[in-house]
């Protein structure tokens, strides 16, 4: 992921929140998304995350932050608890992304998913032409050591939205620095949706 | 003033006393039994600032002292100069506990109605009682509001107490290794102990201050405890199958490190901690139970405080499910809270030993309660 690609990320999501409300970031790293929607829209801010160095760095920003894995659910939260859950750059890499999906649904009054695009244009002409997997910025890492558990394109992510009866209320795709608006399966390299149920 | 005085004479006097609950005020206790006087033992270390903002309290476990910092503190690696608890920054008071042996009243205690030692005559305590005594301590020192309140095992507890019952009073809450209430598994582990102080003829039913005291049982209470403060990594990392250089002419005599180690351990304790307060502490750690009857998502509502809830890997005394529902606790309450569970071999003892960690989370996220960083707008 270019940094680029990230901040345009994190923009998105944050003009997607409204101020004051509460946000669960489900993978939060260290804190950077929440750290940015605190400052820019006074969230009520709590973190899951599985790396203990990553939990080290959230505390140290004097986040909300819980050791996790995300696969096992979130029953320490109530139907509709918070605001926003956000899933960003985390579904495809849990073990269970339905799962997490319908538990972040459950907890959530609305859900902020991204993920990077394994369609992009780039991968297709690395598969196509190159007969390999893609390795590109939004999916920079060799096929045997990567986190990433799932591939999953754009199209496919909103099939899956239909399936389950999730509505899909804002879509933006993103590649490098700017939103894509003409075929976005092939040319966005990142998806971002906001959802409801 | 007086009590910047108090906590800056610490240097000349390091264990200081507290004594309360004159008759007829004497503390009531939750058995309905009534205590009194009270004295209470603390360690102070560090400055206290012109606002009294900066102090933290900080509870031992199950056979700790007063003597958390410096040299021979049980904590020294964490609290000091400098440390994740930075005494250059903070003031710190370790309180000991009613009950206990070092220093506070408990059951050696002189009971002043009749001039002799309590023994069995000594009341139930509870982990409440203790954390009210210790309130008594904190608002004699001065203190409106503590900024934090640290502690492990039997001192988590005291945390948890603390934030149910004096909520208002602390600005943070720092509950390691600890647990909410004991599990039958704990509660059996701490009856197979006392039930060997009182089969040692010398226990007396209690009343043993005159003659030799109880320490046969006492030793192999101890032995039972630091079996399940260790874990199996750490004591195979620690004695393997070694075996001991003199092996006696006994068929049974302690053939193996580790049955060496436990012997020394044993008999090192009985000099320094007394059999009654091994039985009186263990109850009022059995009895704990923070959730009173009450919901999970109840209990800790309407708190202010930020929580960090630490946890150990191979900590299979309290295990790190029982830290992950006291971080449920908090979230049900909407309690800022956060938990972290850390990669450790030393079982239960982690968190005298896993300082290296517990300094980084610690000392940033005191920094953090100092400085007022929170989580968002409405915590």
């Amino acid at each position: 992921m270019t940094k680029q690609t990230h901040i345009i990320e994190h923009k998105v999501i944050s003009s997607w929140i409204s101020s004051g409300a509460s946000v669960l970031n489900l993978g939060c790293g260290g804190g950077e998304l929440l750290n940015l929607l605190i400052k820019n829209k006074q969230v009520h801010a709590q973190g899951v995350e599985l790396s203990e160095q990553a939990i080290h760095n959230c505390v140290a920003a004097g986040l909300s932050v819980y050791q996790q894995d995300i696969d096992t659910g979130l029953t320490e939260y109530g139907g509709k608890s918070v605001d926003y859950v956000i899933l960003n750059q985390t579904l495809q890499q849990v073990k269970k992304p339905d799962f997490v999906i319908k538990e972040a649904l459950r907890v959530g009054k609305k859900v902020i998913v991204g993920f990077p695009n394994f369609c992009y244009i780039t991968g297709r002409i690395q598969i196509f032409f190159g007969g390999k997997v893609p390795v590109s910025p939004s999916l920079p890492y060799e096929w045997y050591d990567t986190p990433n558990l799932h591939f999953l394109s754009i199209a496919d992510f909103k099939e899956y939205c239909k399936k389950r009866n999730i509505t899909i209320e804002k879509v933006a795709i993103i590649s490098k620095n700017h939103a894509v608006r003409v075929l976005p399966n092939l040319f966005g390299e990142v998806g971002l949706f906001l959802l409801s149920k | 003033m007086e009590a910047k005085k108090l906590i800056t004479n610490q240097k000349t006097n390091p264990t200081q006393n507290y004594t309360f609950a004159y008759p007829p005020d004497e503390l009531t206790l939750d058995s309905g039994e009534k205590l009194g006087q009270i004295t209470l033992a603390y360690e102070t270390y560090g400055e206290l600032n012109a606002k009294k903002s900066n102090v933290i309290l900080i509870l031992h476990a199950l056979t700790g002292d007063t003597h958390a910092s410096g040299p021979d503190g049980w904590w020294e690696n964490l609290i000091g100069p400098g440390k994740g608890i930075d005494t250059d920054k903070y003031s710190v008071v370790c309180s000991n506990v009613i009950g206990g042996c070092k220093g506070s009243t408990g059951p050696s205690s002189t009971n002043p109605k009749t001039g002799k030692p309590y023994g069995s005559s000594f009341p139930l305590i509870s982990i409440g009682n203790m954390v009210e005594a210790q309130k008594h301590l904190v608002e004699h020192l001065g203190i409106e509001k503590l900024l934090s309140v640290v502690g492990g095992s039997m001192g988590g507890m005291q945390v948890l107490q603390w934030m149910v019952s004096y909520p208002d009073k602390i600005r943070s809450a720092i509950p390691i290794a600890t647990t909410l209430k004991h599990t039958p598994q704990q509660i059996a582990f701490n009856e197979v102990g006392r039930q060997a102080v009182m089969a040692d003829p010398d226990w007396r039913n209690g009343d043993y201050y005159n003659h030799a005291p109880p320490v046969k049982g006492l030793a192999v209470a101890r032995m039972i405890g630091h079996i399940t403060y260790m874990s199996d990594t750490s004591m195979t990392e620690k004695f393997g199958r070694k075996t001991c250089a003199d092996k006696g002419p006994f068929k049974f005599a302690a053939d193996f490190e580790v049955e060496g180690y436990l012997r020394y351990r044993g008999d090192n304790f009985v000099k320094r901690f007394d059999a009654n307060s091994y039985l009186y502490l263990t109850k009022a750690i059995d009895n704990f139970n923070i959730l009173n009857g009450h919901p999970l998502g109840s209990v800790f509502r309407g708190l202010k405080a930020k929580v960090l809830v630490l946890a150990f890997k191979s900590d299979w005394l309290y295990p790190a499910y029982q830290s992950q529902e006291i971080v449920k606790a908090c979230k049900l309450a909407g309690v800022d809270a956060s938990y972290c569970e850390i990669t450790s071999t030393y079982g239960h003892d982690s968190f005298l030993l896993e300082t290296e960690q517990e300094t980084q989370l610690i000392g940033s996220f005191l920094k953090a309660v100092a400085n007022g960083n929170g989580s968002g707008s409405h915590t």
